[in-house]
């Protein structure tokens, strides 16, 4: 349906009534082929990071054949991948690198937490050199449970991730919003610990205190 | 278990060094402490005199009620036998070692991880920084008083997960500023520098114009990882190139530092069993092994293992070996361009012992199966027929055929043969374990040269190659899947009937004193230093990691060779990042 208020419909009417607005008529019909190509043609970006990146490569292995789903073309390079999937523990000294990656990866770029370090710091969440997940720095689009999960785990994962695509809006979605073009995550600094450059007036009061 | 620290009589060494030289007088505790001052001069006796020419482990440990700091050497030799432990004491406000690097290479980034987390500096060292940390981290980590932002408490398990207790998230705790120790004059953090790279790019230059005097050439600096497909994890080289061949190569790593150390010394004794499986994350049955083994050699009489678990721990750890050497292998070919083709060959077979592993523990990685006294669970119903047809049917088969495939493969040979060689003696200075050891020709296994568990029992020959190169690594692992395959078909068939383990896994009292124990892990010797002072968990708790002393000659290994072949001398040393950076 559209944003316009001046377009609203009442419930019982929905299904009588044709929307004659064009540019959603386009873009509706549109959206439909877009996504059904971007949804069984995503690219990941190879990039394992720990013990969950040995259940990837196990899914794209024979038994369980990410290929069934289009996504069989893991890229080394990140100008190239549009799935960036988070497998395994994400380091406070590879996080700078993580969000310079994924500033890399052209639009549109979906993140996939995979397992419970990269969703929230699973059983090393209280290390000193562990990031409690990836989505402190990064939109995280899919949470993959487990630790590591299971192949089976991670390609219904994936699979929420085709779902995911195939709901979004050609009108709505960010990378085409010239309003509001997508700006780059600030990339985190290695100082005396870990600083985000968006907690920086923080950390200010915190090291004169 | 019996704990016997020496074969040659125990007396020698405080004989040679009367003033430099004592026992260790503490309970629990079966080694030397010698002077600081004397360290290298006692080093080099034992390796040239005394036959102990292979430093296997070199950690610290923090004594912060007697103010001090040990720093801690176990010694073998390399012809086997029982380990020689050396305690070095100095206090923890000056906590200045010599090097020991001068005379065992293969100390160099234990000493450098010693400085990095514990802040023993080693006087002598000739690239003291940090390794594992990034240079500019504040503090020691695993000194006893340092605190991490997020800092809770000191014991497992914590109060604020404790039902009815008051829970929040540790995240907001103590956030910016009350436990980090920001410099002087710290003011912005935009304005902070980060000096790792220069010093690493500046050490790097000078090892590369080491000797070129005024004739030095132009030289470029490549980054291999910490992304990088042929890196095997977040790993990463840093490397002097003069024209496509190595000039100088300086592995950097820490990009996975979960910080295995820190969290185990909170756990519980049990509680560290499943973050062992995430160290060698392709092996996790052998790693519960080496920690199961540590406590036990602790608990004494208390931990003796039933007979039914013995065997069963060797079928799981001879598996793993399998799975893992499959993986290596395949990954191996990877690297050497035959892309995921051999290595889908291997994968299959792997998931075949994964479902194994599945069946018995109920995960196909975690396993978390090995208990202080046992195993946790017995075989369920069929399952030993399953590894039955495995081991004396389908494994040797396709074995064979990976071996047909691959091992007289021109391209294979061509590409491998002659590159990355490794010295026996190099082997044994730079203390190199496992298959990358027995590649140069040294017949060191520890299921021979210092049996535990049952492998006295089984018939089987330590696979040794000769020319040490990157073919002889990858040859290697195909005789050791053939060697745990025998062991296999023996242990199958003998496994008696009977429990799996007698006693309460939980809540296990750990008498004081301090345990080293170590297995034939598939990459080499996986060894835990394990300190108790009697309370429910570790004081001390390191790892020795095979992949990560291994790393120490791929310097060595590497110089001198062309670029492209840097990525396959990694792959044939084999190395996990869980285990690299614990």
């Amino acid at each position: 349906m559209t944003k316009d208020s001046s377009l609203q419909v009442p419930e019982e009417m929905r299904s009588q009534v044709a929307i004659s607005n064009f540019r959603d008529l386009v873009t509706g019909a549109l959206d439909g082929t877009y996504n059904w190509g971007r949804k069984n043609s995503i690219w990941p970006l190879m990039f394992g990071l720990a013990c969950c990146g040995i259940e990837m490569i196990c899914t794209a292995a024979g038994r369980f054949d990410m290929a069934r789903f289009g996504m069989e073309i893991m890229r080394p390079s990140p100008r190239q991948a549009d799935l960036m999937i988070v497998s395994g523990t994400v380091t406070k000294k590879m996080l700078p690198q993580i969000v310079r990656l994924y500033n890399q990866m052209p639009e549109p770029k979906y993140v996939m937490a995979m397992g419970a370090c990269a969703s929230g710091g699973g059983p090393f969440k209280e290390g000193y050199n562990v990031v409690a997940g990836i989505d402190k720095f990064l939109p995280v689009d899919v949470y993959v449970p487990g630790c590591p999960p299971t192949p089976q785990a991670l390609l219904h994962g994936l699979m929420k991730m085709q779902e995911k695509i195939e709901s979004q809006k050609l009108s709505e979605v960010r990378w085409y919003d010239d309003k509001d073009p997508v700006k780059a995550v600030p990339v985190p600094v290695l100082g005396p610990d870990l600083m985000d450059p968006r907690d920086f007036r923080k950390i200010k009061q915190g090291a004169k205190a | 278990m019996t704990e016997e620290t020496m074969i040659a009589s125990p007396s020698v060494l405080e004989t040679r060094f009367p003033d430099a030289v004592k026992r260790d007088e503490r309970a629990g505790y079966e080694g030397f402490i010698v002077e600081a001052k004397k360290l290298i001069e006692v080093a080099t006796a034992l390796r040239d005199e005394m036959g102990y020419d292979f430093l296997s482990s070199v950690t610290g440990v923090d004594y912060i009620e007697e103010d001090k700091m040990e720093v801690v050497y176990h010694f073998y030799r390399s012809t086997g036998g029982r380990s020689l432990v050396l305690a070095v004491q100095v206090p923890r406000k000056k906590a200045v070692v010599p090097s020991l690097v001068a005379v065992f290479p293969g100390a160099d980034f234990q000493e450098r991880e010693a400085w990095d987390l514990l802040g023993i500096k080693f006087e002598g060292h000739p690239d003291l920084r940090r390794i594992l940390m990034w240079e500019g981290f504040a503090g020691f980590p695993l000194r006893k008083d340092w605190k991490e932002p997020f800092y809770v408490e000191d014991q497992k398990p914590f109060g604020n997960r404790w039902p009815g207790g008051e829970v929040h998230r540790i995240e907001d705790l103590n956030q910016y500023g009350k436990n980090v120790v920001y410099p002087k004059g710290f003011d912005n953090p935009q304005n902070w520098k980060y000096e790792e790279e220069d010093i690493l790019y500046e050490n790097l230059q000078k090892l590369a114009n080491e000797g070129k005097g005024e004739f030095a050439t132009d030289q470029v600096v490549v980054n291999l990882g910490p992304q990088h497909p042929s890196t095997h994890g977040v790993f990463r080289m840093a490397v002097v190139l003069d024209g496509e061949t190595i000039a100088a190569l300086k592995p950097v790593m820490g990009y996975l530092h979960r910080n295995h150390e820190k969290i185990g010394e909170r756990n519980t004794y049990l509680h560290n069993m499943p973050f062992t499986d995430r160290l060698d994350y392709l092996s996790s049955m052998s790693n519960n092994w080496g920690y199961a083994l540590a406590v036990e050699k602790l608990l004494g009489p208390k931990g003796t293992v039933t007979e039914r678990a013995e065997y069963l721990r060797v079928i799981m750890a001879e598996l793993t070996r399998i799975s893992n050497h499959l993986w290596a292998v395949g990954f191996l070919l990877n690297d050497l361009g035959a892309f995921f083709t051999p290595s889908l060959y291997a994968i299959q077979e792997r998931e075949l012992i994964l479902d194994i592993f599945e069946a018995t523990a109920g995960a196909r990685m975690m396993c978390n199966y090995f208990r202080f006294g046992g195993v946790s669970r017995d075989l369920p119903p069929g399952v030993l027929e399953k590894i039955k047809g495995l081991v004396n049917d389908r494994l040797p088969r396709k074995v064979d055929e990976l071996d047909r495939y691959l091992t007289e493969n021109e391209i294979v040979r061509s590409r491998t043969e002659g590159v990355g060689v490794l010295t026996p003696e190099d082997a044994i200075a730079y203390s190199a374990v496992g298959p990358v050891l027995r590649a140069s020709g040294v017949p060191y296994d520890i299921r021979r040269a210092d049996p535990y568990g049952i492998y006295d029992r089984f018939d089987f020959d330590v696979a040794v190659r000769y020319h040490g190169d990157v073919y002889d690594r990858y040859i290697i692992r195909i005789d050791e899947i053939r060697q745990s395959l025998r062991i296999l078909q023996q242990a199958v068939k003998s496994i008696p009937e009977g429990s799996v383990l007698d006693k309460n896994p939980y809540n296990v009292r750990v008498p004081a004193g301090e345990s080293y124990g170590r297995v034939e892990g598939p990459k080499g010797e996986l060894g835990y230093y394990l300190v108790s002072d009697g309370k429910t968990n570790p004081y001390r708790y390191h790892v020795r990691a095979p992949s990560f002393i291994n790393l120490t000659a791929l310097e060595k290994m590497c110089v001198g060779q062309k670029v492209a072949d840097v990525v396959v001398i990694l792959g044939s040393i084999d190395i996990v990042l869980g285990e690299v950076d614990r």
